[in-house]
């Protein structure tokens, strides 16, 4: 049967390379990288490799400011809670957008019930921050601006850099969730004068069990895992080091293939999209159009009169891994965050489907998702009453412009 | 000593619902509309926006002698529905008054805890679909005065 992997966006393959290079860390170089015999000093040197290999690929002024954590949903809550832990003598007001993933908008909202404020600045229909409603929500009290580089749901690619520029002007600590960019959009961190920005090394083709934080050597930080001294001081617990040793590698695989990875996912997204827009009515695009204003990887449409988690289940059923955003989906019952702020309507949330392709699909695989997707949208509109009251006339489309 | 072998968690297939309920998403009995239906019952879910519209004939002799089914909605959504019509299809009205979301999430083999509400839009839609009927019907009122239905 055929099996077609479009959620790239939740995790990717471990590349061949980078599994047979972590191997030999699991049971013949054991040690433990903060012991200082042979088996721990050649963990070490593990560990400062695979910091050069982040460093470099993000541009970084020195490996030093790189730090392990054990995924990015820990980095990104190390660098929200871990700047306002540190400098709350300061202020205690946080800016991010309504758009955040939710390890960082939840870490925002723990610390707003300890006392901390936020603005939350607004996106519009596309999902772009707009960097003056940032620099309008500047206040005395601010300590930090968290925004994502490119959405995880949506792929739209912020100006971070004029972000950044900003924050600098008025001395405010800069983070960036790179989490969903990193491997795939080119970072140079001090461009974007970024003080902190996290990766997850899962998401292109690195293992699962690492995450990373960049610190800038300025930028204030307090730990929030207590232990020993691991990781400046600022993430104590043993390293994982094979899980350290592949996302290294594969980081460094990433940046050296990006430009052929990115050309040929272009044309991928292109073509998947052209594809549904042609043969599915009543079908629209979230976020900007493809092109360098979106993330190569991320398609996320939706479809009018039915609903996301039947349309997942009949691609499952048709060997095709996607994602979606519907309500249904959730286990909170709710839609997914970045499909409300960019105010689609509900329905639309519901109808919702996100494909996020890979460096490995063919086109082939393309031509077999859109036929399928057609007879899937198709099935389930046929079950749908929507559907039904539509073709009666009783309720009109809400998809802008109505497409055919 | 037994070791948790990684065959043991290589199945064939990994779908997130029983058997019953893919069964039931994949193949729907009942699914449609009926030309002359005796009673419509369209309901939403207040809990995610669902709609769920099921449609009855129902014989002289008070007995329900077909039902169709049609659900904007998740898998669950879809396979309680479909399970509700095949529930209540041969049913006396009085006898359909009384199938409730329970009945149709046990003959499915049991929900995730979180798509239980799903099957009370099934139960819903029947009640709404049977009100429907005794509306249009006002004189087959009597057969369900037993029941205590808020009709
Ligand atoms: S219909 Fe929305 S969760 Fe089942």
């Amino acid at each position: 049967m055929i099996k077609v992997y479009l959620d790239h966006q939740s995790s990717t393959p471990v590349l061949p390379q980078v599994y047979e290079a972590m191997l030999p860390w699991f049971s013949e170089y054991y040690g433990n990288a903060s012991a200082l015999h042979e088996q721990g000093l050649r963990a070490r040197a593990a560990l400062n490799q695979s910091r050069k290999q982040f460093s470099e690929a993000i541009h970084s002024p020195d490996p030093e400011s790189i730090l392990f954590t054990s995924c990015g949903t820990e980095a990104n809550n190390l660098a929200v809670k871990g700047t306002a832990y540190a400098l709350q003598h300061k202020g205690k007001h946080i800016i991010l957008s309504t758009a955040e993933h939710p390890s960082v908008e939840n870490s925002v909202a723990f610390l707003e019930r300890q006392g901390f404020t936020a603005t939350r600045v607004s996106v519009n229909s596309e999902g772009f921050i707009n960097p003056e409603d940032i620099r309008a929500a500047i206040t005395p009290e601010t300590i930090l601006i968290a925004t994502h580089y490119a959405n995880h749901d949506i792929g739209t690619i912020q100006p971070v850099a004029q972000i950044g520029e900003i924050a600098r002007e008025h001395k405010i600590q800069f983070f960036v969730d790179a989490a969903f960019s990193a491997g795939w959009l080119p970072i140079n961190v001090q461009e974007m004068n970024a003080s902190l920005l996290s990766l997850s090394p899962h998401r292109f083709y690195g293992p699962k069990g690492v995450g990373v934080l960049y610190k800038n050597r300025k930028a204030r930080l307090s730990s929030i895992i207590h232990g020993g001294i691991q990781e400046n001081n600022f993430r104590s617990g043993t390293e994982n080091i094979p899980a350290i040793v592949g996302g290294g590698l594969a980081m460094e695989l990433a940046e050296n293939e990006r430009e052929t990875r990115v050309s040929r996912l272009r044309v991928l997204q292109e073509k998947l999209w052209k594809g549904l827009s042609e043969q599915i009515s009543y079908i629209c695009l979230n976020g900007p159009v493809p092109g360098e204003n979106r993330h190569p990887a991320n398609l996320n449409v939706s479809t009018e009169f039915i609903e996301g988690e039947g349309q997942l289940l009949l691609c499952n059923a048709a060997g095709i891994a996607v994602a979606s955003g519907s309500s249904c989906v959730s286990k909170n019952l709710k839609s997914s965050l970045t499909l409300t702020v960019i105010g689609l309507d509900i329905t639309l949330a519901q109808g919702n489907i996100i494909f996020t392709l890979g460096k490995d699909n063919t086109f082939e695989e393309i031509d077999y998702v859109v036929s399928s997707f057609a007879k899937i949208v198709e099935r389930l509109r046929q079950m749908s009453p929507m559907w039904e009251a539509f073709q009666k006339g009783n309720i009109s489309s809400v998809i802008p412009g109505n497409p055919k | 000593m037994r070791f948790f072998h990684t065959e043991n968690i290589m199945a064939e297939e990994y779908n997130p619902y029983n058997p019953i309920v893919m069964d039931h998403f994949l193949n729907p009995r009942n699914m449609g509309d009926l030309e002359d239906a005796d009673g419509i019952g369209e309901v939403g879910a207040a809990a995610c926006g669902d709609i769920m519209k099921i449609s009855l004939k129902i014989s002289d002799d008070g007995k329900i002698s077909d039902a169709r089914f049609k659900t904007f909605g998740c898998g669950s959504a879809i396979a309680s529905s479909s399970m509700a019509t095949e529930l209540v299809k041969g049913k006396t009205i009085e006898e359909a008054l009384k199938v409730t979301n329970k009945n149709v999430v046990d003959a499915l083999g049991g929900l995730p805890p979180v798509k239980i509400h799903c099957s009370v839009l099934a139960e819903e839609a029947i009640k709404a679909a049977l009100d429907d009927y005794i509306k249009r019907h006002p004189e087959k009122a009597a057969l369900v005065a037993a029941n205590n239905h808020k009709a």
